[in-house]
């Protein structure tokens, strides 16, 4: 099977039902994205298909072939994910940072899709968990990002 | 090699080289040694080696600091970074006193050895929010002794006296000719001295400071927004396999046979199963396949047999959490004095009113988000490299060494970054994968990384412990309280973990009980002690992540009876400590003015505030939640929390903190419990054992109060007072009153 991961076309030696959070980790030995639970909880494993955020831990390969995946190793590839990297610098979100991957592309994922989201589309796109409690300098960062600090492209 | 190649564009992919020993570009041109070489070769020069012998704990700088021609400071730090900012502070700190930017530093975790055990000069952990306070001096005095010895060498170089020196951040600098030298330049030459005798060392004046107290920036921030931090369970090791594990579903069974095994065997993918104690293992190319592998093992698992080891806990097929609460409510011992003065019984006798309650607390998780991991591998050599989360590299590597007959010098403790700890990764017994993944390591004859899924984490994970709390408190004619009594039927985390001493009260199972600054003339704080079958764990603000919720609520309770004001009765309790009461009056401020209400908030809702203090590992806390209900849960909107750590680093890592901290206790508060049913927990992942999500976060104040008192922790205290203040709100607004967590067992109208 083939999947196309940052641009980048691989071919995979895998079951079709794997998920694709294993095969980014181990089968292609990209790390950034991460476990979290494996059951869709917490978000730990997000990334983009197609720009729309997706949990990989419960996303077998098979309905992913063709789509153009992103992981947080080609974030800064994205104007719009480079800009979260930046404000997530700079509000100094992350602490253990386990979840932060998910978090980036998360934000990604909503400001490629609202430049200007309201409070009500932030309560319902970010939704990762973070067990060091950093959701209020998450908060911060993506009202910096959703407020005139220059328009999602 | 166990990476498929691109189709398109080949690159290079990761080879399992050195990933794991540094993030950053001076290293890049010494990947020809070894993982477990880098560390060793870190440029132990002749004349400080000589000294090595007897040179105390954090005094032999090249143990300590790398500095680049480029003028980059490497720094081995004693303590692990797990979030909570230490690689940072320990920069502002070694680089207040070298003079040299934080922001040039590259921090790793150094290896295991005595150079590093600069808590007390004898020993290290990572925990109990001990590191910057207990290495302070030493961890500036090694900053100074590095300069001197940069000093030093530029005086030669310069050919000029060292009277005639001075530095400027990452320069030293001749005045008098106008010259300069980068450290970078000399740092060879540098560390290549003897290095001076501490005692000759003098300190910077704290006027002079020029990063510490200051909010400097986080080290690894970026790279923990892109995804290049790299933690144990990213571990890559040449030809390495991967393997996963099923533990037997109570503790101490041991595996009886595998039914299917070779069914199991034959599936595309699996290396090889193995019996492990009380667990079962599969080894394969990759870990998804090892791990449905190892989840379709058809096991029969036998009780303990005469076998069984004596030490080990075993969790009996009828344990349930809800009938242990019974039991612990019902011990009716006095239990062993942890503190009792004046005279308990006499002011009980005499008192007019006297109030009794008993409080629970429950069990929890630690709930880290990256689950457990172990890479094991055994080299040509006989020596063994082992990289995992963990809090206490010594404490692993004699453990290791016990284990496997090694001598701890030929055992590689890496400690990478941690994705999360809260008391997670301290040296448990049955909870930690090094020996599984050791045995295999072995058994494969491969380097094999081991990772939990979260689902046998939550199978193993040891618990915060549960107790009750019998509680007895007497007022005076004015109805303030004149005696309280405290009986904690509990076992603590530390007899838990390392065995009880029948002599004396486990400190950790009663903090938070005890060590409370009111001025109440009569009390008695006890234990009484009851054996757990599960594990336990220090947790985060270990015994007053619960004693301080047990101790605050029954004082608020005890406070209404006698018709006092929370805030006032605290602060007439706190009469002639001029530290607390300040601390107390700064959170108030920090609030607007105190107001307990109900009272009707602009948005129309009833809403009540509540109000605790703590004084965790050497600092102390004051914290005010505003609550209302909301379709019948309840809703924190504001948390305000002072904070007086005495003296501070980094005044952001500290907000930071203490909004982690906050975020932990109203977890606990509000959904936090591990439920026991048949001996086994009834949650296995996140979906049955909620944790806070951010949409239950609330707007943090924080405070920070600088008494000058000697210097207490910070990754723990904002922890303890918030589980009270949430629920002293919510029993004034609702009038129920609040004698357990979590909140959510808890029905309330709106
Ligand atoms: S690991 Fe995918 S949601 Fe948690
Ligand atoms: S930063 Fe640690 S889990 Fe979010």
């Amino acid at each position: 099977m083939q999947l196309t991961i940052n641009n980048e076309t691989y071919d995979i030696d895998a079951d079709g039902e794997t998920p694709l959070l294993w095969v980014i980790r181990d089968n292609l030995g990209m790390t950034g994205t991460k476990y979290g639970c494996g059951v869709a909880q917490c978000g730990a494993c997000s990334v983009l298909v197609d720009g729309v955020v997706t949990r990989s831990c419960v996303t077998p390969i098979e309905v992913v072939e063709g789509s153009q995946i992103t992981t947080i190793e080609a974030i800064e590839s994205d104007p719009v994910g480079k800009r979260v990297v930046e404000k997530w610098v700079e509000h100094q979100v992350p602490q253990c940072g386990y979840c932060q991957s998910g978090q980036v592309m998360a934000a990604t994922s909503l400001l490629k899709e609202t430049a200007k989201p309201t409070e009500e589309d932030i309560e319902y796109a970010m939704l990762n968990l973070c067990r060091c409690g950093t959701y209020n300098f998450i908060s911060a960062a993506i009202h910096d990002l959703a407020g005139g600090e220059g328009d999602a492209q | 090699m166990t990476f498929d190649r691109p189709a398109s564009a080949p690159q290079d992919l990761p080879t399992g080289a050195p990933v794991n020993m540094s993030r950053r570009r001076f290293l890049i041109g010494t990947t020809t040694a070894t993982a477990g070489a880098l560390v060793l070769g870190f440029g132990i020069p002749t004349k400080a080696r000589a000294q090595a012998a007897n040179m105390a704990p954090g005094t032999r700088v090249p143990a300590f600091l790398e500095i680049r021609p480029d003028n980059t400071v490497r720094f081995l730090s004693p303590f692990v970074e797990g979030g909570q900012g230490i690689y940072t502070a320990m920069a502002q700190i070694v680089g207040e006193e070298l003079d040299a930017d934080p922001s040039s530093f590259v921090v790793e975790s150094a290896p295991a050895g005595t150079d590093y055990l600069v808590v007390g000069g004898s020993m290290r952990i990572t925990g109990g929010s001990m590191s910057v306070r207990t290495s302070y001096d030493t961890m500036r005095k090694l900053g100074a002794l590095a300069r001197a010895m940069l000093l030093e060498a530029a005086a030669a170089r310069l050919d000029v006296p060292v009277s005639e020196l001075t530095t400027e951040p990452g320069h030293v600098v001749h005045a008098a000719s106008g010259r300069t030298v980068t450290y970078g330049e000399i740092a060879d030459a540098a560390l290549d001295l003897e290095v001076p005798d501490p005692e000759s060392i003098t300190l910077k004046d704290p006027a002079d400071f020029r990063w510490i107290r200051q909010p400097v920036e986080r080290l690894d921030v970026y790279e923990k927004s892109t995804g290049k931090a790299v933690y144990s369970i990213d571990t890559k090791v040449d030809g390495m396999v991967h393997a996963a594990v099923q533990h037997a579903p109570r503790l101490g069974l041991t595996v009886g046979s595998i039914v299917n095994e070779a069914e199991v065997a034959a599936m595309p993918g699996v290396i090889s199963i193995h019996t492990l104690p009380g667990a079962v293992a599969v080894v394969s190319e990759r870990w998804w396949t090892a791990r449905r592998a190892v989840e379709s093992l058809n096991v029969e698992w036998n009780e303990p047999g005469a076998d069984a080891d004596p030490t080990a806990r075993y969790m009996p097929a009828d344990f349930s959490t809800a009938a242990f609460a019974e039991r612990l409510a019902n011990e009716t011992g006095e239990g062993m004095d942890a503190e009792n003065e004046g005279d308990v019984a006499a002011a009980f006798a005499e008192a007019e009113t006297t109030l009794e309650a008993t409080y629970h607390s429950q069990y929890v998780n630690h709930g880290q988000l990256e689950p457990p991991s172990t890479t094991a591998r055994f080299n040509e050599d006989g020596s063994l490299d082992v990289w995992m989360p963990n809090q206490a590299p010594e404490q692993f590597q004699g453990a290791i060494a016990r284990m496997t007959g090694l001598e701890a010098s030929q055992i590689n403790i890496h400690s990478p970054m941690l994705g999360g700890f809260f008391g997670r990764h301290f040296l448990y017994p049955h909870a930690n994968p090094y020996p599984q993944a050791i045995q295999l390591a072995k058994e494969t004859g491969r380097p094999v990384k081991l990772i939990w899924s979260r689902e046998e984490e939550f199978l193993r994970d040891p618990l915060r412990p549960m107790a009750a709390v019998r509680f007895k408190g007497a007022l005076d004619s004015t109805g303030m309280p004149v005696a309280l009594e405290a009986i904690s039927a509990t076992e603590g985390p530390t007899e838990g973990i390392w065995g009880r001493n029948p002599e004396s009260v486990d400190g950790t199972a009663v903090e938070g009980l005890s060590g409370k600054s009111y001025g109440i003339p009569n009390h008695r704080i006890a234990q009484v002690y009851v054996e757990n079958p599960t594990m336990l764990a220090y947790w985060r603000s270990v015994g007053n992540s619960m004693n301080d919720f047990l101790y605050e609520s029954f004082l608020d309770e005890l406070g209404d009876t006698g018709g006092q004001d929370p805030f006032e009765m605290r602060m007439k309790l706190l009469e002639g400590n001029t530290r607390l009461q300040t601390l107390l009056q700064s959170v108030a401020d920090l609030s607007g003015g105190w107001k307990r209400g109900p009272f009707e908030a602009e948005d129309g809702t009833m809403r009540a505030r509540g109000i605790a203090m703590a004084s965790p590992f050497g600092s102390h806390t004051a914290a005010i939640a505003e609550v209302s209900i909301d379709r019948g849960e309840v809703k924190v909107h504001d948390i305000w929390q002072a904070i007086d750590p005495g003296s501070i680093v980094n005044p952001a890592i500290i907000e930071a903190q203490v909004n982690s901290a906050v975020a932990l206790g109203l977890s606990q508060v509000l959904l936090e419990e591990s439920v026991y049913e048949n001996g086994m927990p009834k949650a296995r992942n996140f979906d049955m054992y909620p944790i806070l999500s951010p949409d239950r976060m609330p707007r943090v104040h924080v405070k920070i109060v600088e008494s000058g008192a000697p210097m207490g922790g910070i990754g723990e205290p904002g922890l303890p007072a918030v589980p009270p203040a949430v629920a002293n709100a919510v029993s004034t607004l609702t009038g129920q009153r609040i004698r357990s967590m979590p909140l959510s067992k808890y029905t309330f109208e709106s």
